[in-house]
């Protein structure tokens, strides 16, 4: 059967094999990045591009979505690209087409250890690439085939890094293909705020594969804000994949406005106890707009706490989908995992899809999930109409506030203020 | 020609018929109370007024000022002056009263060519209504009417309805489901915003909320349309012997 499969290449995998053939022995890193890249190359080979019957993949079917795979970008620097929260006063790290720019970046913490991707790779440290959760995901595995660089970053042990960093990725010049590869390792008792951004022009229908690794270490404090704003053309398929230690703090906020087909996939494992977190995002779309969230969140270890929150706001013919797994494994006693999604829809034409999955082994947990889709509540903007707000007035107020509800989960002032702004901003749009 | 009025209105919900011809009117500085047993359409007349779709006009007209408001929509009304007190004030997750607030009455002044209202003013405005209410600052902050009490949010509407200083105050059983205390302070203040300027429709089941609401004029309602009107002591009169003889009448 897999013969058959195999035989069945769409032009875009055809592309992805030949540009590996060709790129292999250019692209950087040495020794064991390379056979790390044959090893990823040889599993996306078996498998293809993620389709529906995909259980992972059932609602963004890639071989569908991905009609060709473009070539890799050229560096160009980073002329003209403003990337997302430029308002807000942040340390900034910039990722221009899949490599770091130095000349355009300024981190000057004292608690921060700033490395080029490949510089970290071949140090000799105790933290291997590519051993993230999520590691066999075929899109992290095409990834880790054409990483084209990016940064590591390690924040010393105890550090606390007043401003937020931002690893702003931005895409620029004809569409083309990028692969950014980040380490971001916070080590115990540490403090950070990172923001990961991803901007582009509008009308190139480039693509970006990019992949996070976060670790978080016993006692540290995390938040993390992922924003979306790519381009009306971008195909994008992000993957965060974090490990955290002990009694950490870890919140996680992904807010989508941008791009035509865009995957937040976010692999936590939690592997000692004590730790809380909040994994939640917002997402606003409208047109032929795409956006999945996916979640797998690995409680390995007990009396850790989990919430995951996510609202969608859907226009037009959009499709917003969220899937959820929470896996409590045998021995992790204590668990207490809860997830809600929510989805307001603003046309007959768009579509929501939910699906949360509660893979529980132990016995002595708390778990639960909600979901919702619907329309604005007409007796709510009765009320408000009957103030004397006018219609549209009003239910930009509600889906200020349903959406506000989410953004408020963002610890950071500015970001949190940055956000809700930008989300006015698309109301605006709306018209 | 009187403030309000309405005129022959015959009005469905559903494909059901509620108001049958109902005609009424109400002048300014006055207190007009609507009494009615349940199902008489008093809570559909107080919709209708407001705008609430759903609620299908067959028949007749509404004037405020001598012009016909059915065809405005409710945020239109809301700033010719028409103020709904809802009996079942809904709650808005996310939206700040003050903001709520705020957003309302610039809304109507922007519609009406006014000024906006001066940040100071207004909050001098809300302040002391809040105050005189019973409505504490911590209220003031949360969202609309989320987590609040049922008195809580009764006086909440007088709240809005003091910020919004309408010419047709129309409340719907506001006394419902308040205790003494708590109709005491509701009432209160409703009596402090009557005006020459302002005419109060009190909807209400029982003649309770009569004896601190003080009306000028009782009309009953029974199956859809007015079937008496007199005096506050009307209300007593129906206090003591029921709306049996009007459902009768009626039917």
């Amino acid at each position: 059967m897999s013969a058959d499969v195999r035989a069945m290449k769409t032009p875009a995998e055809q592309a992805l094999s030949s540009a590996f053939a060709a790129t292999r022995c250019k692209l950087p890193g040495k020794g064991a990045v390379v056979a790390l890249r044959d090893d990823a190359f040889r599993r996306f080979d078996a498998s293809g591009l993620p389709h529906r019957r995909i259980e992972e993949w059932k609602y963004t079917d890639l071989r569908a979505l991905m009609r060709e795979a473009k070539p890799l970008a050229e560096p160009v620097g980073s002329k003209g690209v403003v990337p997302a929260l430029s308002g807000v006063e942040a340390s900034r790290i910039a990722i221009v087409n899949g490599r770091y720019e130095p000349g355009w970046s300024n981190i000057d913490d004292p608690g921060i250890v700033l490395s080029e991707l490949f510089a970290f790779a071949g140090e000799e440290t105790d933290y291997r690439l590519g051993n993230a959760p999520g590691k066999d995901d075929i899109a992290v595995s095409l990834n880790t085939a054409f990483m084209t660089g990016g940064v590591a970053l390690r924040i010393k042990k105890g550090a606390r890094v007043s401003k937020p960093i931002q690893l702003a990725h931005i895409f620029s010049g004809a569409a083309a293909a990028t692969y950014p590869r980040c380490i971001v390792v916070v080590e115990k008792g540490a403090q950070l705020t990172l923001i990961e951004s991803f901007d582009g022009p509008s009308g190139a229908d480039y693509q970006v594969n990019s992949v996070l690794e976060l670790v978080i270490g016993e006692g540290a404090q995390v938040d993390h804000v992922k924003v979306g704003s790519d381009g009306d053309a971008a195909l994008r398929i992000s993957t965060l994949g974090v490990t955290v230690d002990a009694k950490a703090n870890y919140r996680d906020f992904a807010f989508t406005t941008g791009g035509a087909v865009v995957r937040n996939q976010t692999f936590v494992r939690f592997v000692r106890e004590g730790t809380e977190a909040s994994i939640s995002g917002a997402t606003l779309i409208k047109g032929r707009q795409h956006v999945d969230n996916t979640l797998v969140i690995e409680h390995a270890a007990g009396g850790c706490t989990s919430r995951e929150r996510f609202r969608s706001v859907l226009d037009g013919e959009s499709h917003s989908i969220f899937q959820g797994k929470i896996i409590v494994e045998p021995h992790a006693q204590k668990t207490d995992a809860k997830m809600a999604s929510h989805a307001l829809l603003l046309s007959d034409e768009a579509e929501a899809d939910n699906k949360p999955e509660l893979e529980i082994f132990a016995d002595d947990v708390q778990c639960g999930h909600g979901a919702t889709a619907g329309a604005l509540d007409s007796s709510l903007k009765f009320y408000l109409m009957s103030r004397g707000i006018p219609e549209k007035q009003a239910e930009a107020l509600l889906i200020q506030a349903f959406v506000g509800e989410a953004i408020e989960e963002v610890a950071n002032e500015g970001i949190r203020e940055s956000l809700m702004q930008a989300a006015i901003n698309w109301l605006n749009t709306r018209g | 020609m009187s403030f309000l009025e309405v005129k022959n209105l015959h009005v469905e919900v559903e494909d059901k018929k509620i108001l049958n011809g109902l005609t009424l009117s109400a002048e300014k500085g006055q207190v007009a109370a609507i009494m009615g047993p349940n199902g008489s359409g008093k809570s559909t007349l107080a919709y209708v007024l407001a705008g609430k779709d759903n609620y299908k006009v067959t028949e007749g007209e509404v004037l405020l000022n001598g012009e016909n408001i059915l065809e405005m929509s409710p945020d239109e009304r809301a700033a010719k002056g028409v103020f709904l007190a809802f009996q079942y004030p809904v709650e808005v997750p996310g939206v700040a009263t003050m903001t709520f607030l705020r957003t309302a009455l610039n809304a109507q002044r922007k519609t009406r060519g006014e000024a906006e209202v001066s940040t100071p003013e207004f909050m001098k405005l809300v302040r002391d209504t809040a105050n005189h209410l019973g409505i504490s600052q911590e209220m003031l902050r949360r969202a609309v009417n989320v987590g609040f009490s049922g008195g809580e949010k009764k006086r909440n509407e007088i709240l809005q309805m003091a910020v919004l200083q309408p010419n047709l105050a129309v409340l719907d059983e506001t006394d419902s489901g308040l205790d003494i205390d708590a109709l005491k302070i509701v009432a209160d203040g409703v009596n402090r915003l009557r005006s020459p300027e302002r005419s109060m429709v009190v909807i209400t089941h029982y003649q309770r909320l009569l004896n601190y609401i003080v009306p000028d004029v009782v009309h009953v309602l029974a199956n859809g349309r007015v079937v008496k009107s007199g005096g506050k002591e009307l209300a007593l009169e129906l206090e003591a012997k029921g709306y049996a003889q009007f459902q009768g009448e009626a039917a």
